[in-house]
């Protein structure tokens, strides 16, 4: 009891108050602070903490444009029997995983490249880090052009390579099975892959994030005391040996945080999904991500409540994924 | 004096190595110099992959119409048309579109400096009821996927019937959770001294903020000001669901219907698609540093 109510004590108080006028000068700096943070909370509160249960409240509802009656857990029970929706989670994962990881891969490469590299440092970086600052929308367009099935560029490259070309956004098979046709060896459809339509998709967020996540890392890694590796090297550590044992462990802290703070995102994209893949949602709604279904449950059939119900689902995946990954991975990370 | 014998002996050693003989020295440069061209070679690839979007963007949008859609493509127009951007220019209601990002891009920035300011001003400085609870649960809201708060945003903007509004597009983004905390953390770092000085002075906590904080702090807030203003510019999703209508359009949605208007030009398509980057890339070149500051702070992912 009485630890329970000092823990409380001090997440409300702060430790010295002790005679009346420090009381009053308590209170009054209370007021003060309340009155700063005013705006800010209003704003916060409204539109990004108070929706959430707004949302709740919504998805127990037949709700199009206005609420129609309550249905309890009737839209949640609905979306876990529709084939549709368990699929645009199948097609998030799959962008998820196809994404995030080569992301992470190729921007910590260029960062430990780039770190020893004094000569030219400045301009790699900048351009690497350009496509991070343009919008994913305008970058869309641009690589939907790239894409295009007849006259595009990339399939210009495929031609000029002596490979076959291919139908990019329009194409909805799996890409597994795809490179098994080329091949010659069959791919059942279970373990046929996102479609190349998506596959694509993930090719142009991971050009997008590559610089983001190598900005990050160069950050990290000039944390890292150079003593470490100039007594490394004077044992005689190879280049592996001095990533493995003092870049790995002392990165793990960024590599921890941009893992979280990536797969988070990525679960939320939308810009690029929409803008490739023009009938909303793909080829026979191969690109049809989590967030694609809800945009379409909600905006497109004005299924509101049924929107909301996916969009929690979603969420408590997220949060479930988030969770695990501190539960396995942090025990792992060094921190100082 | 007297640490020096302590020290001699941790040195000694690495002083002791033997030196590498004449040959062996040689043949060392040479791998760490083919270990360099390596380097460059795999980092100038990735430099290729990275622009290649953007050179392949301005190339197409300076070819005639025909030679935009030939196959094979050309690499260099065989006739330059910078005029293709004057034609996208006045195909749609461009002015418009720049205007309205413009204007509301401004406001939040400014609002979220504003906003941020204060706010950080009081979880850096000020002792307060209930601080560390206002500060979890401002923290908790990161973790608020933007899905989920969509669609109660949108019914709420329709209710208050805002759509198709400015404020639509403004009031949801004056504030947010990442100035408050990369400001709080800038203003911590800030000397103690000069607070008590001022203090000392009789100055109030909004002089302390105006005449000590805020000239001391340009960085941060720049920071915060470009990213709001950036993530602001970039929006599409809540723009094309609040304020879609032609003359409430933000760029991004602009550009989204414009594609669809002109499908089939693709050098229209990419006048346009540069035109609309070309501000933020002007933007980051002048204004890098804070750029990765900010990015490297706060990990936003846009």
């Amino acid at each position: 009891m009485s630890t329970v109510a000092a823990r409380l004590k001090h997440l409300l108080m702060p430790e010295a108050v002790s005679s009346q006028a420090a009381w009053r000068r308590f209170w009054r700096e209370t007021a003060l602070a309340y009155t700063f943070l005013l705006p800010a909370l209003v704003i916060i509160i409204t539109f990004k903490l108070a929706p959430v249960f707004f949302a709740f409240y919504i998805s127990l509802h037949r709700w199009s444009l206005v609420p129609e009656r309550f249905v309890g857990l009737g839209n949640y029970v609905y979306l876990l029997h529709s084939e549709e929706f368990r699929r645009s989670l199948l097609i998030s994962v799959y962008y998820v995983v196809g994404a995030v990881p080569a992301e992470m891969v190729l921007g910590l490469l260029l960062a430990v490249l780039l770190f020893r590299s004094a000569w030219l440092q400045g301009l790699y970086r900048t351009g690497y880090f350009l496509p991070y600052v343009t919008s994913t929308l305008a970058a869309a367009v641009v690589w939907s052009w790239m894409y295009h099935p007849q006259i595009g560029v990339i399939n210009w490259m495929l031609k000029t390579l002596g490979l076959p070309t291919q139908r990019w956004m329009q194409e909805e098979t799996g890409v597994l099975r795809l490179l098994g046709e080329w091949l010659g060896i069959h791919v059942p459809v279970w373990a046929e892959g996102p479609s190349l339509a998506m596959f694509a998709i993930i090719v142009m967020t991971i050009w997008h994030y590559t610089g983001f996540h190598m900005v990050v890392f160069l950050a990290g890694l000039s944390t890292i005391p150079r003593e470490l590796y100039d007594a490394a090297r004077i044992d005689g550590a190879s280049s592996w040996q001095l990533f493995r044992h003092i870049t790995w462990p002392l990165l793990s802290p960024t590599t921890f945080f941009l893992f979280i703070v990536s797969t988070i995102g990525a679960f939320q994209a939308f810009n690029q999904i929409y803008q490739m893949a023009p009938p909303v949602g793909g080829p026979r709604g191969a690109t049809t991500t989590a967030t694609i279904y809800i945009f379409k449950q909600f905006y497109v059939g004005g299924y509101v409540g049924r929107g909301s119900a996916a969009a929690f689902i979603l969420f408590g995946i997220i949060l479930a994924l988030t969770l695990l990954n501190f539960y396995i991975l942090e025990r792992r990370v060094h921190y100082e | 004096m007297s640490e020096a014998p302590a020290s001699r002996p941790l040195t000694a050693p690495y002083l002791a190595r033997p030196a590498l003989a004449r040959p062996a020295l040689a043949a060392l440069r040479w791998r760490r110099l083919g270990g360099q061209a390596l380097v460059y070679l795999v980092l100038s690839a990735g430099l290729l992959v990275a622009i290649f979007p953007f050179v392949w963007m301005v190339l197409t949008s300076l070819k005639d119409r025909a030679e935009a859609s030939a196959f094979p493509p050309t690499l260099f127009p065989s006739v330059w048309h910078p005029e293709n951007y004057v034609e996208a220019w006045r195909t749609a209601p461009w002015p418009r579109y720049f205007f309205n990002t413009l204007l509301v891009s401004t406001v939040v920035a400014l609002g979220n400096m504003t906003t941020s300011t204060l706010a950080a001003y009081a979880f850096a400085r000020l002792r307060f009821f209930a601080k560390p609870v206002v500060f979890f649960l401002l923290l908790a809201t990161l973790m608020i996927p933007d899905e989920v708060t969509v669609i109660p945003n949108y019914v709420l903007i329709q209710r208050l019937k805002w759509i198709n509004t400015y404020q639509a597009l403004i009031v949801p983004f004056l504030a947010g959770v990442f100035g408050i905390f990369l400001l709080r953390q800038f203003f911590r770092s800030l000397p103690q001294d000069l607070f008590e000085a001022a203090m000392l002075d009789g100055a109030g906590h909004l002089q302390i903020i105006w005449y000590v904080v805020l000239p001391l702090s340009r960085p941060a807030l720049i920071t915060v000001a470009l990213l709001s203003f950036l993530s602001s510019y970039n929006s599409f999703l809540w723009p094309l669901l609040v304020a879609s209508r032609a003359e409430l359009r933000m760029v991004m949605v602009g550009l989204n219907s414009f594609t669809t208007e002109v499908s089939t030009r693709f050098d229209l398509l990419m006048a346009a698609s540069a035109m609309v980057i070309l501000p933020v890339v002007m933007l980051f070149f002048v204004a890098q540093r804070y750029f990765v500051e900010g990015v490297t702070r706060t990990g936003l992912r846009g």
